[in-house]
């Protein structure tokens, strides 16, 4: 030992080796017969996700399956990392759409704000996260593909009911 | 034609049996001993995994099953087992190659060779005469094991010089020093069996037990130390200091890959069981069924045969068991805590208590105490009561193991802190005078 280290009388109790050896023993025979596990054995069980998770983006579409969207521009211009491309476009009836709505998820910060803003209730968050792509291309999410998503949608954060009761 | 006949002749019950029986049954023993043992050893690495994940509140291994059949992670083994064999091997640049290749074998073998000799049910009075339940009957059983299970550091410490990285030299080294210490320790610990027993045989050492109390109950100290140094010679947790994982990455199999860590991995398996089955023939009665002598006389059946077999297997698995079990409660000794119980609490134990039943046993042949009398055994447990009380409670104060300061009697602390004193006091006084 090294002169000038302070040395703490402890109790038997504290130092002896088999005691201690003992109890600890029976501790772990303890768990191994009554184990807590909490694993979630995962592809096959899955943990619940709060109503509002905000994931990746689903376009809703109306009955006869066009998107909702009318290439308003709000989502675009709130977006603050900039990741929708929006270019609108108008029919022959005077209805707009969106020519192009691409949205670039490796950009999206998931703030939800494209969902609060739409008027049309079309673009939307998902609660979803199983969403991996074999390339960097595979997460520029097109119209198409933000259609076909089925996933359920995030609810957004209710001021008069905040616990969303 | 007719000798060859003549040599497969049913023989008297208990007699020898004729060359070719005896070959063929060694041969069938043989083949089935190391098939259940390397597929024991192989389940044991699952079970392994498994204790430890129940343990710690895991899960563990759940997904390989066989064909899709049986629980979950039962195929687990084999999975692992397939991986090694595909697995890249590596060669490191600067290693010694014969010796590299050579230390997993030599690290593999004594392990699988020590389980020869140890009788592993009763012996089975078949037509052709007694087959003996053990590969090979030895005479000096009990030598040959502590002969072989020394060489079993060859490979450890090889592979640590033959890897030529520095981890693997000090684990190496370590294993070296660890398993050179607790073997003196371990080989003592034993000498009061065989003085009980009379013979190295272990067999004989088996009868001994059947007809009179097991030995854990006479010679419970010597138990402790021969558990206690049987972990070290395996280098399983708590004495895991040549493969210590957060000092040495993984010590002498740090270079290793493939299917030659697999080997060393078996090895260490393959000795534990060794060990386990040890203790159980050493302390606990071998085959021997408790409180009962039908298993040990005549006749040898062959349902007595399976009935013990049993009875051993079930022995071997619970010190397996004991050895997981403390693996995943213990903390790593130091390694100067590691070498302070060997050599200055095991020891000198040993040696201590082959001197007090050495005693015992003259006195009580003095008193005119026949051997394996219930008042012969009566004074060794007595006896054995008394060690027990002295070695747990009345030294058990902090000195069995012990951080390094307890070593020290508080009077010469005291006395190293008044000579420390004064070099403190100057050491730290400002400079004064300028």
């Amino acid at each position: 030992m090294s002169i000038g280290v302070k040395v703490v009388e402890r109790p038997i109790e504290q130092t002896s080796y088999v005691r201690a050896t003992l109890t600890g023993m029976a501790h772990t025979l303890k768990h191994l017969f009554t184990p807590e596990q909490v694993t979630t054995q995962y592809p096959e069980q899955k943990e619940s996700i709060s109503k509002r998770w905000r994931g990746t983006h689903r376009m809703l579409t109306t009955e006869d399956g066009k998107a909702k969207c009318v290439g308003c521009g709000l989502c675009p211009t709130v977006c603050p990392a900039n990741c929708i491309k929006l270019v609108p476009g108008e029919d022959e009836k005077g209805n707009r759409y969106p020519l192009v709505f691409e949205i670039d998820e490796f950009r999206c910060i998931f703030c939800g704000y494209c969902q609060e803003v739409c008027p049309e209730e079309a673009i939307h968050v998902g609660r979803h996260y199983e969403n991996s792509e074999y390339s960097r291309e595979g997460f520029v999410y097109d119209l198409e593909r933000l259609m076909a998503q089925t996933h359920p949608v995030c609810e957004m954060w209710d001021p008069a009911d905040p616990k969303g009761e | 034609m007719t000798m060859p006949i003549a040599l497969f002749q049913a023989a008297a019950p208990g007699s020898q049996p004729h060359v070719i029986p005896w070959l063929i049954f060694t041969l069938v023993k043989l083949i089935a001993v190391f098939t259940v043992y390397m597929v024991g050893v192989a389940l044991l690495t699952l079970a392994e995994r498994k204790i430890s994940a129940w343990i710690q509140d895991r899960h563990g291994p759940n997904r390989v099953k066989i064909f899709g059949l049986g629980p979950g992670g039962l195929g687990q083994p084999f999975a692992d087992g397939v991986k090694n064999f595909v697995k890249e091997e590596t060669y490191p640049a600067a290693a010694n190659l014969p010796l590299f290749v050579l230390a997993p074998a030599l690290a593999f073998i004594p392990a699988l060779v020590t389980w020869a000799v140890i009788p592993f049910a009763a012996p089975w009075d078949s037509p052709w005469g007694r087959i003996e339940m053990v590969l090979a009957p030895l005479p000096v059983g009990f030598l040959f094991i502590l002969a072989i299970s020394s060489l079993g550091v060859y490979g450890i410490v090889l592979a640590g010089w033959s890897s030529n990285n520095k981890y693997a030299l000090l684990g190496g080294l370590r294993s070296s020093a660890q398993m050179i210490s607790y073997e003196i320790a371990m080989g003592m610990s034993t000498i009061p069996v065989l003085l009980l027993a009379g013979n190295v045989t272990l067999s004989k050492i088996v009868d001994q037990q059947a007809f009179g109390t097991w030995n854990v109950l006479n010679l419970t100290v010597a138990f402790f130390i021969f558990m206690v140094a049987a972990f070290a010679e395996t280098n399983r947790l708590p004495f895991d200091l040549p493969e210590a994982e957060s000092e040495l990455i993984a010590g002498y199999h740090s270079e290793y890959s493939a299917m030659k860590f697999s080997l060393f991995f078996i090895a260490e398996y393959a000795n534990m069981v060794t060990a386990s089955a040890l203790m159980a023939t050493l302390f606990f009665g071998g085959w021997d069924i408790p409180f009962w002598l039908w298993d040990n006389v005549a006749p040898h059946t062959g349902l007595k045969t399976l009935a013990t077999l049993a009875f051993f297997a079930a022995k071997v698995l619970f010190f397996v068991f004991v050895y997981m079990w403390i693996r995943w409660t213990l903390p790593r000794f130091r390694y100067d805590q590691l070498m302070s119980l060997g050599w200055k609490f095991l020891l000198p134990l040993a040696l201590g208590y082959i001197v007090a039943i050495a005693t015992t046993i003259v006195t009580l042949d003095a008193l005119g105490f026949a051997r394996g009398s219930v008042p012969f055994h009566l004074g060794l447990i007595l006896l054995n009561v008394a060690a027990v009380v002295i070695l747990f409670v009345l030294l058990d104060r902090g000195r069995v193991i012990s951080p390094a300061y307890s070593r020290l009697d508080a009077r010469e602390v005291e006395k190293l802190r008044e000579m420390s004193t004064p070099r403190r006091a100057t050491a730290f006084l400002p400079e004064s005078g300028d």
